[in-house]
């Protein structure tokens, strides 16, 4: 069968749109008592052009959950601006944004049906919509036969698919998600990130993809942000190149080992210096 | 009954069945221990007279009532307080030594304030629950899963129907804990403030058997209340299991 | 810190006007707070006041030892052996529930009147909380702690002493905490009834005499002697639990 499409399809797009712009965001922890917090982003600039496939990568630590934050509007930058769709972020999540957090977020009170179909009950949506929805959610990723359950029932992997499902359901146009396979076994994750590239293709969203694996960026993206130890900056941009149809066995392409030894290259010095290897560890906390 | 629950009855059983034997055999002073048979036939032919069924409603009445108002009162509370992490903090010494405080003792300023009858009583049972669930709230919000609220805030609810949609359910094992504290809670300050000054109710009515030297029944009404507090914990217990069952891995 | 200090007093000056709007509305009923604290300096400072606290302090600090050396004896044993745990726990979460003051007739008809009566009483109430909070702070431990402390080869007292112990104690702390507000509730409501000695006593006179300047100042000092405590009690269990004070 085929799945209706989650997302309202793309508008016909001028080639390089942007959709969403940071320009010189940063933000500072805790700056109390005139002592000086932790310094965790920025500045940072990024476009984020309509409909591509963007991944944040860099050590841990180095701020990429902030940066999710303030892109998103849950946070406030310390400096900077952040645009979605021609308007400011500003403190509050603009409608069209939807979230995939770290940790898990399903609600452990509900079925997986009711976790899907949350949101949009929130929003008003009519139970016969909100039904098609949740059914098409709960197809794409799988979920059918789980509908009835309990996330605590479920394994990590599908918890994180509840999560993902629920997200999809509000037809956002950026989805932001951070680190989503963090907790998934290896093979797990080349299938998530498949369907993830085919709901990216199908619902012609924005993605943002924060993660920490190399391979999962080079396979996945069509740019790669590469970011620097805390206080993280964009050190680089990569194009890959992909075509828009692809899937995880991109691995074997003759490019991909280019990509993935460019990122390591650029971030080996970074990891290093986020772990302290090189410099004393916590030196620069004091 | 699972194995525990059986060997639960057995201590119980036995501690009671050695209660028996010691107070027939004249190993305790004779008056101050009633052998638990005696007990129970004074508190069976209590309850077919039916002399206790107007304090007994009088007591459960009161502390529905406190328990209520406690419940409603402390998680609201709670909930306002989680959101203004200075005042809490500046609250917290206040909250930790409110059940030293010997609350009987303002039961004199509450008859002043509120007259005589049964709101000084349901008041001083507020006022001994209302604390519990207010801490239980703080502690089960603190305990919410970081990513649950931020998800509201990414569906753009408010702050109040993200505290009844998602950080109740969410705090609601931690919530029960509270509900059966405050229930209990609401029990002694209820059976406290009859016993000490009231002139009706079950807490009354077992300062007066005691007053008049009127052992066998003061224990048959003691031994009712154990009755009714052990109930009530169980009907909770229960009731927090079927909560629980659903949140557990399989 | 000192915004907590300012935040504190600010809480503690709003509860004060509200008890001074209180005793504007029943100027009768609620003595003004600068008149309580006055009362209070009085009895500090007559002769008579101090065998008084002396005895409940003696009192107290008998039923606190027994409380919480009662409380540990009975649930850490029932932290570490599961099964036991299950058994008891219900047992001893009725008893918590279970309104005490009724237990007084039993233990006046037991001990008498005096000083091992408001023990007593003090003991029964404070006893039941140290317990439970000893066994489920052991109970609540990662299994994995055990495993390790096994895969060090420690032998089953060093994982005890060594490992569970420290573990928990922040959860015994808590649990002390809460047990030491209660059993000062029950040694004071043991004075009430069954002493002739004692603030609880003095308390019980005052109300039968409706001398509520002095009422209020016996609870003032009562509650500033609890709320000191707990709050040195709440800062070690901060420290304890690695969370900022
Ligand atoms: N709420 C916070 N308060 C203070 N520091 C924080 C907070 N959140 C994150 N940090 C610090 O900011 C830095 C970046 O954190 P984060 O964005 O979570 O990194 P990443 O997601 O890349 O691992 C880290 O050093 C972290 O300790
Ligand atoms: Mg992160």
């Amino acid at each position: 069968m085929t799945v209706r499409p989650l997302t309202r399809p793309a508008a016909a797009t001028a080639p390089h749109e942007i959709h969403a712009r940071l320009a010189g965001v940063t933000r500072t922890y805790g700056a109390v008592g005139g002592r000086g917090g932790v310094h965790a982003l920025g500045p940072v600039d990024i476009a984020l052009r309509r409909g591509e496939f963007y991944s944040v990568i860099g050590p841990s630590g180095c701020g990429k959950s902030t940066l999710l934050d303030v892109l998103s509007g849950l946070s406030r930058p310390s400096a900077g601006t952040i645009v979605f769709e021609g308007r400011p972020v500003d403190g509050a999540v603009p409608d069209g944004v939807g979230v995939v957090f770290q940790e898990d977020a399903s609600f452990p009170w509900m079925t997986v049906r009711d976790n899907i179909g949350f949101g949009l009950r929130e929003n008003g949506v009519d139970a016969a919509e909100i039904g098609r929805r949740v059914d098409a959610a709960l197809a794409l990723m799988g979920l059918r036969d789980f509908a009835a359950a309990y996330p605590p029932q479920l394994s990590g992997g599908m918890r994180q698919r509840v999560c993902i499902a629920r997200t999809l359901v509000m037809q956002p146009r950026l989805i932001l998600l951070d680190e989503p396979f963090g907790a998934l076994d290896a093979q797990t994750r080349l299938i998530m990130g498949d369907e993830l590239l085919r709901v990216w293709r199908e619902t012609g969203a924005t993605v943002m993809l924060i993660t920490h694996a190399l391979d999962e960026a080079a396979m996945l993206s069509d740019r790669i942000g590469v970011m620097s130890a805390r206080p993280g900056r964009i050190l680089a941009e990569i194009e890959t190149g992909w075509p828009r149809e692809r899937d995880s066995r991109i691995a074997a392409d003759p490019g991909f080992g280019a990509v993935t030894s460019r990122l390591w290259g650029l971030l080996r010095e970074e990891s290093l210096r986020a772990i302290g290897a090189q410099a004393p560890a916590g030196a620069d906390r004091a | 009954m699972s194995r525990a629950g059986l060997v639960r009855t057995a201590i119980v059983v036995a501690a009671v069945a050695a209660l028996e034997l010691a107070a027939r055999g004249g190993l305790l002073r004779a008056g101050v221990a009633v052998p638990p048979s005696e007990v129970a036939a004074k508190l069976w032919s209590i309850l077919r007279a039916g002399d206790a069924n107007a304090d007994l409603a009088e007591t459960l009445g009161n502390v529905a009532l406190a328990c209520g108002l406690a419940l409603v009162a402390g998680f609201s509370l709670g909930a306002v307080v989680h959101g203004l992490p200075r005042l809490r903090r500046a609250l917290d010494p206040f909250l930790a030594s409110y059940y030293a405080l010997p609350f009987f003792a303002f039961y004199p300023v509450l008859i002043v304030v509120l007259g005589i009858g049964r709101l000084p009583i349901v008041a001083i049972g507020f006022m001994f629950a209302v604390v519990a669930m207010m801490v239980a709230t703080l502690n089960g919000f603190d305990r919410i899963p970081r990513a649950l609220p931020r998800t509201a805030r990414v569906w753009r609810m408010g702050p109040v129907r993200t505290a009844l949609k998602i950080k109740l359910p969410s705090a609601a094992p931690h919530l029960f804990t509270g509900i059966k504290l405050a229930v209990a809670y609401a029990f002694i300050g209820v059976i406290a403030a009859e016993f000490i000054m009231a002139t009706s109710g079950l807490g009354y009515a077992i300062a007066y058997a005691f007053n008049n030297y009127d052992n066998r029944t003061m224990y048959a009404l003691m031994l009712l209340l154990l009755g009714i507090v052990v109930v009530v914990n169980g009907v909770l217990h229960g009731a927090e299991q079927r909560l629980l069952a659903r949140r557990r891995a399989r | 810190m000192p915004t907590r200090l300012l935040d504190t007093l600010l809480v503690l000056a709003v509860g004060l006007l509200a008890w001074q709007g209180v005793h504007w509305l029943a100027p009768d009923a609620v003595t003004s707070p600068a008149g309580t604290v006055a009362r209070a300096a009085e009895m500090l400072a007559s002769p008579r006041f101090w065998p008084h606290a002396g005895e409940t302090a003696w009192a107290f600090a008998l039923s606190l030892v027994f409380a919480i050396g009662g409380g540990l004896a009975i649930g850490l044993p029932l932290g570490l052996h599961r099964f036991s745990a299950e058994v008891g726990e219900p047992i001893l979460v009725s008893l918590y529930s279970l309104p005490k003051i009724t237990l007084y007739p039993v233990i006046l008809l037991v001990f008498g009147l005096g000083l091992s009566a408001k023990v007593a009483f003090g003991t029964i109430h404070g006893l039941v909380p140290v317990a439970i909070f000893a066994m489920n702070g052991v109970l609540a431990l990662p299994p994995v702690y055990a495993r390790a402390a096994r895969a060090l080869r420690l032998s089953r007292w060093r994982t005890l002493a060594a490992v569970l112990a420290p573990a928990a104690v922040p959860e015994i702390v808590t649990g002390v905490r809460i047990g030491f507000s209660v059993t000062l509730l029950g040694v004071f409501i043991g004075e009430m009834f069954s002493s002739q000695r004692g603030l609880g006593f003095l308390l019980m006179n005052a109300i039968g005499l409706h001398d509520v300047p002095t009422m209020l100042a016996i609870i003032l000092m009562v509650g500033a002697f609890a709320v000191t405590a707990n709050a040195a009690l709440l800062a070690l269990e901060h420290r304890l639990h690695h969370r900022p004070a």
